[in-house]
């Protein structure tokens, strides 16, 4: 750090002050000194209007308007993406600026030439691979007779975990091939942790400053400046419960859904929701918003030997250190800026080694079997409140299938909580949220939210068939899709593969599934149980077992579903659906993929993993 | 005539009792069969179950009933030989439950069987030159026969004929070996079946040959029974015995438990023609409507013995000549070392409720395993729920009692007649039919009944106490001096006045009692019976003679 040029500045955070060197980190000549005038500009500004601070561009500057428009593109699974996308999109409406907000895979990528100004956030997921939004997205632009992009200005915001080897790959990979083809950078591409927000404020600034300087430079000579055409965002409807605005829902109910003897306890959560507000459709996810539990606090707290009651401000809050590790800041997740700070306390070579890129996957390891508490009692190191609460992640919210459909489940919502309940070195470690959602009391309130997931949707057309692959936990959805389409007198048929350890003892909603062959809303049931028989059997076996008929059901028009485990389900169910339609098909494989690429295209192959 | 019966249409169409089983025992997204297919099942020797314990819990769950299987091995005369009880001994560690279960009516059941494990245990039987077929359902059960009788030279001629009668009743269907042994499919129509015709029986038939002085098998409790007639050592006959049967079911006058009838006398080589007249005279006759009236003992009590016995005589074209005089002296078991006729030594072993489990000071499952790899002869069933080793060599002798001590298998023998003698069903948690517990309760009672007793200086007195976790008398409560009958959890009815001899029906004196008043009852009638009882008087006869219970007179025995 002492070697930085920048590191005598006055007091930017070190965070803000590493997204300043990330900023102008190989920058050429011209563009630095675009920056250094637009920096002086918004100085200027913010001194006239302090208020604005957030929006540094509400107020209409004399200078060049804008004459073509910018296109904010989003990749993105789970929703951070979309989320960013659309706010940069109205900051630049705000900024008087025409934008439009789309998802790569409504985009039409042959078109990207004639784009003028794109800003794209890219989302990684599995293991280093894009959303399925953007997957034929980035295979245009991947491939070898990509269109050249010379005409085209952009900048990437990559968001991703860099607990994940591969971290931001997507976004990464995007902003690379970009500048293979010809496109111009406008500003460095920006990694977004886990906590988006830490960096996506800056990225929007500097994203509409870009806009403004580019579209305005893009304005011909002499014209007399136009008022911007502009295109109107889809509107996120206000009055619903958001992640930004959580609403109070009220838990009615946590059974348990696994056998005595099962190795997992798996819970079927019933939450009663408020009157309007909370619309969600089978296929959606419910954010949950929780606190870490007080023992895990209380360990943390013990083993840092800090004081709960310290107050502790932090990007302008101030709270009780007890607050923050509570409510405010992830104790169970470890994320990779806190394992570089903690490297760096601790003085730890063997954590420093680990630290490096060629051990990614080992540290992924390590992330994934230690929480917080875990993690500061291997590596031991001195701590002040306040470079611990710096230090942690933001707390998220935890987001769970819905697993009912409003036409069946009425004002309840449902879903299908693998409870985190394990032991490390012989003590009891929990996670925050399946274990809080398991154990607290019927009557009990909680904030939540929906977090909507358009592209995992039942199609519109009732004759068309489903496939859902759902083993574990990844039923949850499937419930809720054949609740709707029973509700909605739906004709087609029903195709569910299910799987889990034992049939006796994890066979989620058995009783159900059971009750819809009877009643023929199921028309086929497939299990696989790897545990009940000498050698191991999983869902991806048996869509090979079943592999013809499950073809003759995609050439009939079957939409395909797959939910659950991303790290190695996912995967490998889809190389099984590869080698299916490369048999039964008569294809290549190349060929069997392109056939998945394409379904996914026709939005008839959804995946929805985690 | 009315409606046949549902399981009626089920027997007609299973082509010989294969219906659906093999896919049905295929389906991987449930642990039980197809509901017809359960009902076969039972034609080959297993029932459905769950375990009721947590049949709730797992509705919440949404988890379907913990389906599990029983499977009653067929062994004419309870007999099997010490590799058998080996092999069986491996299945129950294997794929049952880890316990065997010694029945009333002579043989081994497994509890606790997974669907996917049900053809590994019928093959692992079938290795051992076991089988099951009908042990259940509506056909004739597995044929019993007296085990205390071993010190006569006429056993083993009894034990003969109840292999061959066991033999010759069996159904000729090869459906059994198909779908459990893999044995080749049966294409186009189902094999003939003589004997019994597609339907088989209207209800289950149950034979059992007892041989005087021991009526250890309960024959007036049986569809078909014979009494051997033992004249100067040598096996002259049988006196026939039919319509015998205990199943009521609570509240319905028109069905109730009825000793048999003394029919007639006959010559062992006419054993067989007089079974099957009797088998088929049920078939062509008894009721196929309504399977609570459906038993042999309802189509002779409407028709009357007469007409029956006529109706026999016509089938097995000869006359049965007056019944022999004999004389039963008891139906329990004699434990402890019998001197056999030929030298050889037979020492049968206490069973409490006949469940046979590793406890942790009880290591009983190990403790006859380890008798059964040195033990040279054989093992009987007996009827009592408990187990003969027989035909020990005196020079054997020692090395079985060091066995027996080492793994405390004379525990329960200690115990006294009472605890000697006392028979309990299985009932909870694995009988679907159970109202209360039965098997599980015993022991806690038994000690209750014990303190009474030596209240009222009575320890150590014979006294017979069955119960039974609902009517249908699997653990033959109504033949009982005292016979509790579950009727709802915690529940029972008390009957009194049993002999022990299996000659008289106790009769119902109080309903529905709880723990509570049902020793307070107890307590008086024994504190009278400790006061006024003749010598050697038993606690039954006493109830009848004091008209106790009522105004009955107790019917000569
Ligand atoms: C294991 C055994 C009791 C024991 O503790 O030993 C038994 C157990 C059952 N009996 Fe029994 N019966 C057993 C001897 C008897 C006897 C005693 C006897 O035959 O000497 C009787 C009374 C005599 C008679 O048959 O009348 C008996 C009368 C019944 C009945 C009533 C029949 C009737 O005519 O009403 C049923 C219910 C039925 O058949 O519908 C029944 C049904 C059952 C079932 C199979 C319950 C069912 O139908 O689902 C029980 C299985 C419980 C379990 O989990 O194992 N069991 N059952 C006996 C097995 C004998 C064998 O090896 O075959
Ligand atoms: C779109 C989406 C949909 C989802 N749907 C569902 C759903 O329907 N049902 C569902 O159950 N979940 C679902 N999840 C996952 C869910 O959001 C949470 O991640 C999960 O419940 C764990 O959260 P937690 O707070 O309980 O524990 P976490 O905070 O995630 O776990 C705490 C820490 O414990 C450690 N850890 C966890 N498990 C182990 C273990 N076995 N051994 C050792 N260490 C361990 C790890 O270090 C982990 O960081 C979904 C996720 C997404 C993104
Ligand atoms: C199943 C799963 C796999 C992930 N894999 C990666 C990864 O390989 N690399 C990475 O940088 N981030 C990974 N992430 C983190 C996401 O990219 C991160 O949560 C991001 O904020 C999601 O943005 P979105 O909601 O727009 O999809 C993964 C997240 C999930 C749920
Ligand atoms: S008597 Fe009733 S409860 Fe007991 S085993 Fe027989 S059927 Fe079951």
């Amino acid at each position: 750090m002492s070697a930085n040029p920048l590191a005598g500045l006055p007091p930017l955070g070190t965070e803000r002050l590493a997204d300043l060197e990330a900023l102008l980190a190989g920058l050429d000549p011209a563009s630095l000194t675009w920056v250094s005038g637009f920096a002086a500009g918004l100085a200027a500004e913010r001194a006239r209007a302090p208020g604005a601070r957030s929006l540094p561009f509400e107020a209409p500057l004399p200078a060049a308007a804008p004459s073509a428009k910018a296109t904010v593109l989003y990749a993105s699974q789970t929703g951070n993406g979309r989320r960013v996308a659309e706010r940069l999109g109205r900051s630049l409406e705000a900024a008087g600026l025409a934008a439009s907000v789309t998802s790569t895979a409504d985009y039409p990528a042959k078109s990207l030439p004639q784009e003028r100004l794109v800003f794209i956030v890219a989302s990684t997921h599995g293991d280093g691979d894009p959303p399925d939004d953007a997957r034929a997205f980035v295979d245009f632009l991947a491939a070898r007779r990509a269109p050249r992009l010379e005409a085209l200005a952009y900048a990437v915001l990559a968001l991703g975990d860099s607990s994940y080897p591969k971290f931001c790959a997507t976004g990464r990979l995007i902003d690379e091939r970009l500048a293979e083809l010809g496109a111009r950078r406008i500003g460095v591409r920006v990694d977004a942790d886990v906590d988006v927000e830490a960096k996506a404020g800056t990225w929007i600034e500097q994203s509409v400053a870009g806009a403004r300087a580019e579209l305005a430079s893009a304005a011909p000579a002499g014209e007399p400046p136009r008022l911007a055409v502009v295109t109107p965002l889809r509107p996120v409807a206000p009055a619903l419960a958001s992640r930004d605005a959580p609403v109070e829902v009220e838990l009615v109910g946590n059974q348990r859904i696994t056998a005595r003897n099962a190795e997992r306890d798996v819970r079927h959560v019933t939450l009663a929701l408020p009157e309007r507000q909370f619309e969600y459709e089978p296929g959606d996810a419910i954010g949950v918003v929780l606190e870490n539990p007080t023992a895990s606090v209380d360990r943390l707290l013990e083993l840092t030997r800090l004081d709960p009651s310290e107050p502790v401000t932090a990007g302008g809050a101030t709270h009780t250190l007890r607050e923050w590790l509570t409510g405010r800041r992830e104790i169970a997740r470890i994320s990779r800026p806190l394992l570089e700070r903690l490297a760096t306390r601790s003085g730890s070579a063997e954590l420093k080694a680990q630290l490096a890129p060629e051990r990614s996957a080992e540290l992924r390891g390590l992330i994934k079997t230690l929480q917080v508490a875990d993690l500061l009692k291997r590596y031991p190191a001195g701590w002040e409140a306040a470079a611990l609460v710096e230090a942690l992640h933001p707390l998220a919210a935890r987001l769970y299938s819905v697993a009912s459909s409003r036409r069946e489940a009425g004002d309840e919502a449902h879903l299908t909580v693998a409870v985190v309940d394990y032991r490390h070195e012989g003590e009891r470690r929990v996670g925050p949220a399946s274990w809080q959602l398991a154990t607290t009391q019927p009557g009990t309130r909680l904030k939540a939210f929906v977090e909507p997931n358009p592209r995992f949707r039942v199609p519109g057309d009732g004759t068309r068939d489903l496939i859902m692959i759902g083993p574990g936990t990844g039923v949850a959805p499937f419930r809720g899709f054949l609740q709707q389409r029973i509700a909605d007198g739906a004709r087609g048929r029903h195709w569910l593969v299910f799987g889990g350890r034992h049939r006796e003892r994890d066979f989620l909603y058995q009783l159900e599934w059971q009750e819809a062959l009877k009643r023929r809303k199921l028309a086929r049931l497939e299990v696989a149980f790897s545990r009940d028989q000498a050698h191991k059997v999983y869902v991806q076996d048996r869509l090979r077992e079943h592999g013809r008929e499950l073809y003759s059901w995609l050439e009939d028009g079957a939409h395909l579903y797959v939910c659950g485990d991303a790290e190695r389900m996912a995967p490998d169910v889809h190389a099984a659906l590869i080698d299916v339609v490369a048999t039964h098909g008569k294809r290549s494989p190349e060929d069997a993929t392109a056939y998945l690429g394409e379904l996914a295209q026709a939005k008839r192959y959804a995946r929805d993993v985690y | 005539m009315s409606e046949p019966s549902p399981v009626e249409r089920i027997k007609r169409e299973s082509r010989g009792l294969r219906g659906t089983l093999a896919a049905s025992v295929a389906d991987p997204t449930t642990g039980a069969l197809a509901e017809d297919d359960a009902q076969l099942l039972r034609l080959h020797g297993s029932y459905q179950q769950d375990d009721r314990d947590v049949r709730e819990e797992r509705r919440l769950q949404k988890l379907e009933p913990l389906w599990r299987y029983m499977v009653r091995l067929r062994l004419p005369g309870g007999v099997c030989s010490a590799e058998q009880w080996l092999a069986i001994d491996a299945i129950a560690r294997r794929f049952a439950n880890g316990s065997l279960r010694l029945t009333t009516r002579q043989t081994f059941q497994f509890h606790g069987i997974g669907k996917g494990d049900l053809k590994s245990t019928m093959a692992a039987l079938n290795a051992a030159l076991i089988d099951t077929i009908a042990t259940c359902g509506d056909v004739n059960r597995n044929v019993i026969a007296s085990s205390n009788a071993v010190e006569s030279p006429a056993h083993a001629e009894v034990a003969e004929w109840a292999r061959r009668l066991s033999a010759h009743l069996l159904p000729k269907t090869r459906a059994y070996h198909e779908i459990w042994l893999d044995g080749e499919k049966l294409e186009g129509p189902a094999e003939a079946e003589p004997v019994y015709g597609p339907t088989f029986l209207p209800r289950k038939f149950k034979t059992a040959i007892a041989v005087p002085p021991t009526n250890d098998v309960d024959v007036f409790a049986h569809d078909l029974g014979f009494i051997a007639i033992v004249e100067d050592g040598r096996l002259t006959g049988f006196n026939l015995t039919v319509g015998g049967g205990l199943g009521a079911t609570h509240g319905d006058p028109k069905t109730f438990p009825r000793l048999a009838d003394l029919a007639g006398f006959l010559p062992p080589e006419a054993l067989l023609a007089v079974a099957e007249a009797v088998l088929t005279t049920q078939r062509d006759f008894g009721d196929r409507s309504n399977r609570k009236h459906a038993r042999l003992k309802y189509t002779i009590a409407d028709r009357g013995l007469p007409w029956f016995i006529a109706e026999v005589e016509k089938r097995a074209g000869l006359k049965l000549g007056p019944p022999r005089p004999f004389a039963f002296a008891s139906n329990n078991d004699r434990f402890g070392w019998q001197a056999g006729f030929d030298g050889r030594w037979h020492r049968t072993l206490r069973i409490p409720a006949g469940r046979i489990a590793d406890r942790f000071d009880q290591p009983w499952l190990s403790g006859l395993a380890a008798i059964a790899r040195i033990h040279r002869g054989e093992f009987r069933v007996t009827a009592n729920q408990n187990v003969t080793i027989a035909g020990v060599e005196e020079g054997a002798r020692a090395a079985i009692d060091e066995l027996i001590s080492s793994h405390r298998l004379d525990a329960a023998e200690r115990g006294g007649p009472l605890r000697r003698d006392a028979l309990a069903c299985v009932a909870l948690p694995t009988c679907p039919l159970a109202m209360a517990e039965a098997e599980r309760y015993l022991p806690q009672l038994l000690g209750r009944v014990e303190t009474l007793l030596e209240r009222h200086g009575l320890a150590g007195i014979p006294l017979s106490l069955r119960m039974t976790g609902c009517p249908n008398g699997c653990a033959r409560p109504y033949l009982a001096e005292i016979g509790l009958i579950g009727k709802a959890p915690g529940r029972y009815n008390l009957h009194l006045g049993g002999d022990a001899r299996g000659e008289r029906l106790n009769v119902l004196y109080r309903e529905n009692l709880d723990e509570g008043p049902l020793l307070e009852a107890l307590d008086t009638l024994l504190g009278a019976y400790a006061a006024e009882r003749g010598p050697q008087e038993r606690f039954g006869d006493f109830l009848w003679r004091t008209q106790r219970i009522g105004e009955r007179r107790a019917p000569a025995a």
